[in-house]
C-alpha cells in the first residue's frame, strides 16, 4: 500500500448467498480525494460501502473477500476484511465513517441529536456525557446549523430533512475520521440543500483532509464534488477515471450511455447534445448475460467476441480504466 | 439483486436466502408444526366421532364398584370418576360436543362479524360509524366476565351455549373485514366494477369479499380455538355445558376437590383442551404464513 | 398533544356511554330482567312483584330508566347489593386490591420475562431458542388457565408443598412474607399468557427496530453491540408494547377471574362469580361496568403514556 493512500481496496467482493451483489473491485483513494461511485439501483455501490465497514449482514447471510486496507491517523494499516468485530467497532466512527441516503430514518426517533452526535465521541474519546454535549454543540455549529447549542435537546422529527443530513455529517465527523463514505447523501434532499451539503463536505474536507468515497447515481453532483469517478454496472467497475476524462473522453459503451442520458452538467444549453435513453435493463444477477454483462445493451456489440468471455479491466491511460474488449474501437468510432 | 440504498441489506439478504414457493400449500406445508397440527386436529375429531360406539362402556355408564379407578391399570383405560364412568368415553364424548361447538360458534360469529364488517367498511357513514364503535364498546368487556354476566340468564344448554360464545367473539373479525373491505374499496378494481355499473351487492361478494378471503380464514382457524377455550372456562366455572352431557370444560368442574386423591381427572381433559387449541392456532399461524406471504418474513 | 389528548378524551366518553348502554341492557332485556331475582323465590304472587317493579321503577320506558340509571350511576350510587344491602362501589373497592395486586405483579414477571425472551428471540432469529420460544408462546396461548392453576396446585401445592393451594394469606399470619408465598402461585399462572403476548410481540417490534437505518448509523458510528441493541433498539421497541399492554388489559382481567377462582383469591373475578350464583344482578351489572371502564381507562392511559414515550407525538399534526 503506498504511502499517501488512506484506503486500498482489493478484489473486494460481497454476495448474498449464491448471488454475487459485488465482484472484484479495486481502487485507492488519497487523503483529501473525492472518488465518486456511479452506478444504477443494483449495480452494486451501496453494498461495495457498506461492505467496505462490514455494514452487511453478517457471516452466513453476507460473504466479504478481498482486501480493503484503511491507514489510520496514526498510520496503521489495517484490512478491514479480516479485522475482528471489535476491531471494526474501534474503527468506525473513530477512523471511517459513514453518511447515509434517508436523514429522516438513519436519526434515532427516541434521542435529542446532540447525543446522538455525542455519542461516538463518548466511545471512542471517553468524554464524558457532558464534554461530549459540549463538543457535539461545536461540531453542529461546524456544521452550519444556527443556533446550535439550544438545538443539542431538539429530536430528530423537529429538524428539515437539510439539518438532519448535517446532524448526520457532524455525527459521522465527530472524530475526525480519516475516510469518510458517503453514500448518496443528497439524494432525498432538495436541488437548493443538496449544493449546501456538498459545499459543507467540500469545506469539511479540505479541513479534516479526509478521504472522500462519494455514492452516488446523479452525474450533476459527480461533477460538482468528485476528483476521480468510478462507474459500476452489474456489480463490476466498468470504468474509473479522473472526473474530467470521464465526462469528455468515455470509453466504455455504458459509461457513454449514462452520460448521454441525462442533461450534461459540463456543457452550455446551446451545447446540450440530445438525451438518449439505454435501451434494456439491468440484467438478473442470478442469470447474467454469457460475456460482457452490458452486452445485450450495447451499440457496440460484437457477436462471437462480446458474449463469449467476460472482459478484463483494461488500462487505456495510467489513470484511466475500462473494462470492455473493444473500447479502442469505441474510442476510434467517437 | 435489487438493492437499492433505502433497501435495508438484511432484507435483501432474507429474501435471497428463502426464496418465495409458489404454492400456498407448498408455504403451509413448510411450516411442520401447521401440517402436524392438521393431522392431530383430523385425528382427535375422528376419533371423537368413531371411537365411543367401539368403546366397553358408555359414557354415561355409572359403575360405583369402579369409582375413581387410576388409568392404566384396569379395564378402563384412562380410569373413572367418582361416579365410576370411564373417562375415555367421557374425554371423546365431550369431545363431540367441544368441537362443535367451537365449530359452530365459530361459523355464527363469522357470520356475524363478516356481516358487520362488510356493511360498515363498504358503506360506512353513521351506521357504519356507530356499528364499528359498537364493536369497540363491546371488546372494552372482558370477554369472561361478559359470558358469565349473559350466562347467568340462560338456561344453559349446547344450543344457547353456541350462541353465547358467538356472540362475545365476533368483534375482532367485523374489525377484521371492515379494514379489509375499507382498503380494497379504494382500489381500481372496485372502482372500475362500480363504474360499469355493477351493483352494491356484486360488488360487495363478487369483487371485494374473494379478496379478503386469507385473513378471513386465518381468523376463523383462530376463533375455533378461542371458542373451544371459551366453551372449557365457561363449562369449569359451571355456568357451560351442564352435566350429564360432558364437556372438556365440565368434566374439569369438579376435579379441583380430588386433585390429592384422582389427579387425572384434571390433567386428561385439560390436555386434551390444549392439544386441541395449540393444534388450530399453529394451524392459523402457517395459514397466515401461506396465504398472506408479506407476512412471512416474521 | 394536547388537542390529541382532548380528541382522544372524548373518544373515550363516546365508548364509556356505549359500554354503559351495552351492560344496561344485558341486565333489563335479558329474560326476566331484574325482577327474576325476586320471581325465582316463588313465594311472590304477581301483586307483589308488579308492586315491586313500581316501586324499582321498572314498569316505566326503557330509555327513560337507563337515563336514570346512568345519572346514578355517575353520581356513584351504583345501588345496593341484593345479598347484604351493602352499597355496590363499596363492595367492589374492598375487592379491588386484590385483583390488582395480582395483575399488577403478574403483568411485572411477564414484562421482565417476555421482553427479554421476545429480544433474544429477535437478535438470534430462526436459532433454536428463538423456535422453542415461538412455540413456547403458541401453547402456552393455548393452555386453559384454570387447568394451569391446577397443574401448578397439584405440582407445587400437592406435590412438593412448596406453595399453599389457595388464599391471600394464611389467617393469623398476614406478614409479607405470608403473602409473597400465597402469591407466587396465582402470579406465575396468570402471568403465563401476559408473558407468551410479550414475548411475541417484542420479538417482532425488535426484528422491526433492527432493520431499521437508525441501527445502521449507531453500528456506523461504532459503539458496542451491547450499546446499540439496549439504547437504540430496545429503546425504539418498547414503545409499541405500552399500546399491546394496554389491549391485553381485557385478557389479563378474564385470567385474573380464573386464577381467582382456581386459588381462592379474594378478589373482583371471584366476588364476580359468586355475584352470579347468588343472582345479586346490581353487583353483576356493577363489575361489568366497572371492568369495562378499567380496560377504557387502561387504553386511554397506554395512549397517553405513549404519546410521552415517543417524542414524535408531540409534532404538530
Amino acid at each position: 500500500m503506498e504511502a499517501d493512500t488512506v484506503l486500498e481496496v482489493r478484489n473486494f467482493s460481497v454476495s448474498f448467498g449464491i448471488l454475487p451483489a459485488v465482484r472484484d473491485v479495486s481502487f485507492s483513494l488519497k487523503p483529501g480525494e473525492t472518488l465518486a461511485l456511479v452506478g444504477e439501483s443494483g449495480s452494486g455501490k451501496s453494498v461495495t460501502s457498506l461492505g467496505i465497514l462490514k455494514l452487511t449482514p453478517p457471516a452466513p447471510f453476507c460473504r466479504i473477500e478481498g482486501q480493503a486496507l484503511l491507514r489510520t491517523r496514526k498510520g496503521d494499516v489495517v484490512d478491514l476484511v479480516t479485522a475482528s468485530a471489535d476491531a471494526m467497532r474501534g474503527l468506525r466512527g473513530r477512523e471511517a465513517a459513514m453518511i447515509f441516503q434517508e436523514p429522516m430514518t438513519s436519526l434515532n426517533p427516541v434521542h435529542p441529536v446532540g447525543a446522538q452526535v455525542g455519542e461516538a465521541l463518548r466511545f471512542h474519546q471517553g468524554l464524558s456525557k457532558r464534554a461530549a454535549l459540549a463538543q457535539a454543540a461545536e461540531l453542529l455549529d461546524l456544521v452550519g446549523i444556527p443556533d446550535a447549542r439550544r438545538r443539542l435537546g431538539a429530536f430528530p422529527h423537529e429538524l428539515s430533512g437539510g439539518m438532519r443530513q448535517r446532524v448526520m455529517i457532524a455525527l459521522a465527523l465527530a472524530c475526525e475520521p480519516v475516510l469518510l463514505i458517503a453514500d448518496e447523501p443528497t439524494t432525498a434532499l432538495d436541488v437548493t440543500i443538496q449544493a449546501q451539503i456538498l459545499e459543507l463536505l467540500q469545506r469539511l474536507q479540505q479541513r479534516t483532509k479526509m478521504g472522500v468515497l462519494f455514492i452516488t447515481h446523479n452525474l450533476g453532483v459527480v461533477a460538482e464534488i468528485a476528483d476521480r469517478v468510478m462507474v459500476m454496472y452489474a456489480g463490476r467497475v466498468v470504468e474509473q477515471a479522473p472526473v474530467r476524462r470521464l465526462f469528455h473522453a468515455p470509453l466504455m459503451p455504458y459509461t457513454r450511455g449514462l452520460l448521454r442520458s441525462v442533461p450534461r452538467p459540463d456543457f452550455s444549453g446551446a451545447e446540450q447534445p440530445p438525451l438518449e435513453a439505454i435501451p434494456g435493463s439491468v440484467p438478473d444477477p442470478l442469470a447474467p448475460p454469457p460475456g460482457c454483462s452490458f452486452s445485450p445493451r450495447c451499440g457496440h456489440f460484437a457477436p462471437g467476441l462480446c458474449d463469449s468471455v467476460s472482459p478484463p479491466l483494461s488500462v487505456a491511460e495510467p489513470d484511466h480504466l475500462v473494462r470492455c474488449a473493444r473500447w479502442a474501437d469505441v474510442a476510434g468510432a467517437a | 439483486m435489487s438493492t437499492t440504498a433505502s433497501t435495508p441489506p438484511a432484507g435483501a439478504a432474507a429474501q435471497v436466502i428463502r426464496p418465495r414457493g409458489p404454492g400456498a400449500f407448498r408455504r403451509f406445508s413448510r411450516h411442520r408444526l401447521a401440517a402436524l397440527s392438521l393431522v392431530l386436529i383430523l385425528s382427535l375429531t375422528l376419533a371423537c366421532i368413531i371411537v365411543p360406539p367401539l368403546l366397553p362402556f358408555s359414557d354415561t355408564e355409572i359403575d360405583i364398584m369402579q369409582r375413581f379407578a387410576s388409568p392404566f391399570t384396569g379395564p378402563h383405560l384412562l380410569g373413572t370418576d367418582p361416579l365410576g364412568r370411564d373417562t375415555l368415553a367421557r374425554l371423546l364424548m365431550a369431545g363431540r360436543i367441544s368441537l362443535s361447538v367451537g365449530f359452530s360458534a365459530m361459523a355464527i360469529s363469522m357470520v356475524i362479524g363478516i356481516a358487520v364488517g362488510l356493511y360498515a367498511g363498504f358503506y360506512g357513514g353513521r351506521i357504519g360509524a356507530i356499528l364499528m364503535r359498537f364493536v369497540d364498546a363491546m371488546l372494552c368487556f372482558p370477554s369472561i366476565f361478559l359470558l358469565l354476566a349473559i350466562s347467568a340468564f340462560l338456561q344453559p344448554s349446547v344450543g344457547s351455549i353456541i350462541m353465547l360464545i358467538a356472540a362475545t367473539s365476533w368483534m375482532e373479525v367485523a374489525r377484521l373485514v371492515e379494514a379489509q373491505i375499507r382498503a380494497l374499496r379504494a382500489r381500481d378494481f372496485a372502482v372500475a366494477a362500480r363504474a360499469i355499473g355493477a351493483s352494491d351487492r356484486r360488488v360487495m361478494f363478487r369483487e371485494l369479499l374473494p379478496n379478503a378471503v386469507a385473513p378471513i380464514v386465518v381468523a376463523a382457524t383462530l376463533n375455533v380455538a378461542h371458542a373451544i377455550l371459551a366453551e372449557s372456562y365457561i363449562s369449569f366455572l359451571g355456568y357451560g355445558i351442564q352435566p350429564p352431557t360432558p364437556s372438556w370444560g365440565n368434566m374439569l368442574e369438579n376435579a379441583q376437590s380430588y386433585l390429592t386423591s384422582a389427579p387425572w381427572l384434571a390433567i386428561i381433559p385439560g390436555a386434551a383442551i390444549t392439544l386441541a387449541v395449540t393444534g388450530f392456532n399453529f394451524i392459523g399461524d402457517g395459514l397466515r404464513d401461506a396465504l398472506d406471504p408479506r407476512q412471512e418474513a416474521r | 398533544m394536547s388537542g390529541y389528548v382532548v380528541r382522544r378524551l372524548g373518544q373515550s366518553l363516546v365508548l364509556l356511554l356505549m359500554v354503559s348502554m351495552i351492560g344496561f341492557a344485558i341486565l333489563h332485556l335479558a329474560p326476566g330482567g331484574p325482577l327474576s331475582q325476586f320471581a325465582a323465590g316463588g313465594d311472590m304472587t304477581q301483586e307483589d312483584l308488579d308492586r315491586i317493579a313500581v316501586q324499582l321503577g321498572l314498569d316505566r320506558p326503557l330509555p327513560l330508566q337507563y337515563v336514570e340509571w346512568l345519572w346514578r350511576m355517575l353520581q356513584g350510587d351504583w345501588g345496593r347489593s341484593y345479598r347484604d344491602q351493602q352499597p355496590v362501589l363499596h363492595i367492589i373497592g374492598s375487592h379491588i386490591g386484590a385483583t390488582l395486586e395480582l395483575m399488577l405483579t403478574s403483568t411485572l414477571v411477564a414484562m421482565m420475562i417476555g421482553a427479554w425472551v421476545g429480544i433474544l428471540g429477535a437478535i438470534r432469529r430462526y436459532s433454536i431458542f428463538d423456535s422453542l420460544a415461538t412455540i413456547g408462546a403458541m401453547v402456552a396461548l393455548s393452555i386453559p388457565t384454570f387447568w394451569f392453576g391446577l397443574v401448578v396446585i397439584y405440582v407445587f401445592s400437592v406435590g412438593l408443598e412448596w406453595l399453599p393451594a389457595g388464599n391471600r394469606y394464611t389467617i393469623g399470619d398476614e406478614s409479607l412474607l405470608d403473602r409473597l408465598h400465597h402469591l407466587i402461585g396465582p402470579c406465575m399462572v396468570l402471568a403465563l399468557v401476559s408473558t407468551a403476548v410479550w414475548s411475541r410481540y417484542m420479538r417482532s417490534s425488535m426484528l422491526d427496530v433492527i432493520n431499521q437505518d437508525y441501527i445502521r448509523t449507531a453500528r456506523s458510528k461504532g459503539l458496542p453491540e451491547r450499546r446499540i441493541l439496549l439504547n437504540h433498539a430496545v429503546r425504539n421497541a418498547l414503545l409499541p408494547m405500552i399500546t399491546i399492554t394496554g389491549l391485553h388489559l381485557p385478557a389479563l382481567l378474564s385470567g385474573a377471574l380464573v386464577t381467582e377462582t382456581v386459588f381462592t383469591w379474594p378478589g373482583m373475578g371471584r366476588l364476580f362469580l359468586d355475584s352470579i350464583s347468588y343472582r345479586d344482578y346490581p353487583v353483576v351489572m356493577g363489575i361489568l361496568v366497572f371492568t369495562s371502564v378499567m380496560v377504557l381507562a387502561g387504553s386511554l392511559i397506554a395512549d397517553l403514556l405513549y404519546s410521552i414515550a415517543d417524542p414524535r407525538m408531540g409534532a404538530p399534526g
